[in-house]
């Protein structure tokens, strides 16, 4: 099959969703002849015009409530923030208007819509361009919030997101863009909620989102080597969570280590371990559940200093190596 | 206004280090030196020298991404600017910040901003300090014209009125956010008008390529500011050389039009304005400039030889004791 990057699988996806239905459109800044701060939408201005490529100036909190308005009559938007960082000042209009109208309106209408945004460290680009803020909106009924880690799973999670009925907020990190795999032409759908298990095995399952996927799975032919064999489990989709794949594995391996970016004070691998220590799965575990995540600090500049804040490969062997060969 | 000959050596000097500076800053990084992205002030110097040459040193400025010849114009040290920028522990920020967030406290830097706008509301709230502090110091806060869309902005400009902060916005056009020109929303003058409509007096439009002009204009108003009448709000006209930033292809715009804002160099302007006035001689300015690039190679050779910041120390600072 043809191997395209991450990035191009995005555009392909927006590509033909646009030209299958009139009613998406991408908002956004830069979005036109720039291409996009990561040229994610590079060409498309050419192919659809400023009529449904909509250039914005430095206006977040504008350009998504633009979106929130036009999905809650029918319309079905992309709207790109540049950095995740900047989502902060998107979120009154994604948090408290897109995600609650439905219910507000006892289900009178719904805001199909979704943003996209560039997140995580990794490219020097320091405090204010680089966060992981996925939790937060975790923490918020009414979105979505999805996750991907392959071009394959992308193009096939973007247009599930596209045709959702629901605000989705789709987390895209920028160390991913130029990665490159196989992706079919045609349009196929990944179900929201869906795990995926991106490696079977049998001495340890780790779940892990967004970069981490692919560090833990380059942690696992680390490991494998030393006998060592481990599962990695993709949730992503965070919100819903696919709840019975995760308790399925955990059965299966009986110890799990939690890889995520963000800082692990609040992060997503909390809720994880909640889940798990709920569930039948907890009587399976051998071991305790462990969390690997961003340290208590925000990214800072320095390169050293900017990889030690968030868990690298070796890390990931170390302390699955670590938990594999516990015993309790 | 007539400039004294020590202060047109002094602008004469930090102009050329702010040049020599972003040059420097962009080989360093073409060399593989830095990481991350910058974004360069080239051909927007009088608009930070001659708006901050109207202060006190106790005065303070609030800055933007687009910072680096806000620090020099206040007078940062060099050498803690190039260890700043290369990510080293005795930088200003301790390696911590980089080029988009120096900032030098003590000389009365606030810092810049990796969020376009993100000082905006800040510099009310320093106005307010200040004012209750009655030491009788103003605030220039620096932003471009993207800020002026954003709603941090608007906010800020009627909060600023409301309660009359000793602030001067200086919003520095340099025509473009990234791709997206200002003229498809606004124009200078327009921006300026905002000053009008929220109630600043004395808010105008500046050829900011006039070291000059814009030190005549912000003057008026750091006095205004000083004496208790209020904010005010300046819109200094000048353009950016290099792209955005390091990601930039300049497709938005033409190298004609890139070709036609070089004849309007800054640098030059106020050099000829020197050798016209008798401030300076052609020889003098040579050697000024000469002093300027040497300075940022020295600078340049600190950083290179300054130490990282230990990894030990990564969760260091992030609370005050
Ligand atoms: C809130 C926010 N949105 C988007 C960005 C990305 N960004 C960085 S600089 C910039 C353009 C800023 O334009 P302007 O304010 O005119 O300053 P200039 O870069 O022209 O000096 C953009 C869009 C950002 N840093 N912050
Ligand atoms: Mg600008």
């Amino acid at each position: 099959m043809r191997e395209i990057t991450f990035l191009e699988a995005i555009r392909e996806a927006m590509t033909q969703e646009m030209e299958r239905d009139s009613r998406v459109f991408l908002i956004g800044e830069d979005i036109g002849e720039y291409g996009g701060a990561f040229q994610v939408s590079y060409g498309m201005l050419e192919k659809f015009g400023h009529e449904r490529i909509l250039d914005t100036p430095i206006t977040e909190l504008g350009l998504t409530g633009a979106a929130v308005g036009a999905a809650l009559i029918g319309m079905r938007p992309i709207a790109e923030i540049m950095f995740m960082d900047f989502t902060t000042l998107a979120s009154e209009q994604l948090v408290n208007q897109a995600a609650k109208l439905r219910f507000m309106f006892g289900g009178q209408s719904s805001v199909p819509m979704v943003l996209r945004t560039p997140a995580g460290s990794g490219t020097g680009a320091a405090e204010h361009h680089s966060q992981s803020f996925e939790n937060w909106f975790v923490h918020v009924p009414g979105l979505k919030v999805v996750m991907p880690t392959t071009p394959y799973d992308v193009k096939g999670l973007l247009i599930s997101s596209i045709r959702d009925n629901n605000p989705v907020v789709f987390i895209e990190h920028k160390l991913l863009y130029k990665t490159k795999g196989e992706v079919p032409e045609e349009m196929y759908e990944i179900p929201l909620g869906k795990a995926d298990i991106k490696r079977e095995g049998k001495d340890l399952t780790i779940i892990a989102t967004g970069i981490m996927v692919q560090k833990s799975l380059a942690a696992a032919e680390e490991l494998i080597k030393e006998g060592i064999d481990i599962e990695v489990l993709d949730p992503r989709t965070l919100r819903p969570l696919d709840t019975e794949s995760i308790v399925k594995s955990v059965k299966k391996t009986g110890k799990v280590l939690i890889v995520h970016e963000a800082v692990k004070t609040g992060g997503f691998g909390g809720e994880l371990a909640g889940v798990i220590a709920e569930s039948e799965a907890f009587g399976y575990l051998e071991a305790p559940i462990i969390r690997l995540a961003g340290r208590e600090v925000p990214i800072p500049y320095n390169r050293d200093l900017e990889k030690a804040a968030v868990p690298q490969i070796e890390d990931i062997v170390e302390k699955a190596r670590e938990l594999a060969t516990l015993k309790v | 206004m007539k400039l004294s000959k020590e202060n047109a050596e002094h602008y004469m000097l930090q102009m050329y280090q702010v040049r020599a500076f972003e040059e420097q800053a962009e080989k360093s990084y073409m060399a593989g030196k830095i990481h991350g992205t910058m974004h360069l002030s080239i051909g927007q110097e009088a608009s930070a020298i001659g708006s901050i040459s109207t202060l006190e040193p106790t005065d303070f400025i609030i800055g933007h991404h687009r910072g680096h010849g806000l620090c020099i114009a206040k007078g940062a040290d060099l050498n803690l600017m190039m260890a700043e920028f290369y990510g080293k522990e005795n930088g200003y920020c301790r390696g911590r910040g980089g080029s988009m967030h120096i900032a030098d406290v003590a000389g009365g830097n606030l810092g810049a901003n990796g969020v376009v706008g993100g000082g905006i509301p800040m510099a009310v709230g320093i106005g307010i300090g200040l004012k209750m502090k009655a030491e009788n110091q103003v605030l220039l806060a620096f932003f471009g014209d993207g800020a002026a869309s954003t709603g941090a902005f608007h906010e800020s400009m009627i909060l600023a009125v409301l309660f009359q902060v000793p602030v001067v916005f200086i919003c520095e056009n340099n025509q473009y956010a990234m791709s997206f020109s200002a003229n498809d929303w606004t124009t200078s003058k327009k921006i300026a008008a905002h000053g009008e409509i929220y109630g600043m007096a004395g808010s105008c439009s500046t050829d900011g390529n006039d070291l000059i002009e814009v030190k005549a204009a912000v003057g008026a108003a750091v006095k205004r500011a000083r004496e208790g009448g209020g904010p005010s709000l300046i819109v200094n006209d000048t353009y950016r050389w290099r792209g955005h930033s390091k990601s930039d292809r300049n497709r938005y715009r033409t190298t004609e039009e890139i070709e036609e804002w070089k004849k309007k160099d800054p640098i030059l302007k106020f050099r000829a304005y020197c050798v016209k006035e008798k401030l300076l001689t052609e020889k003098e300015a040579d050697q000024i400039k000469e002093k300027g690039y040497s300075d940022i190679e020295a600078a340049r050779v600190f950083a290179e030889a300054s130490p990282d910041p230990k990894v030990e120390t990564l969760e260091e600072g992030v609370y005050a004791p």
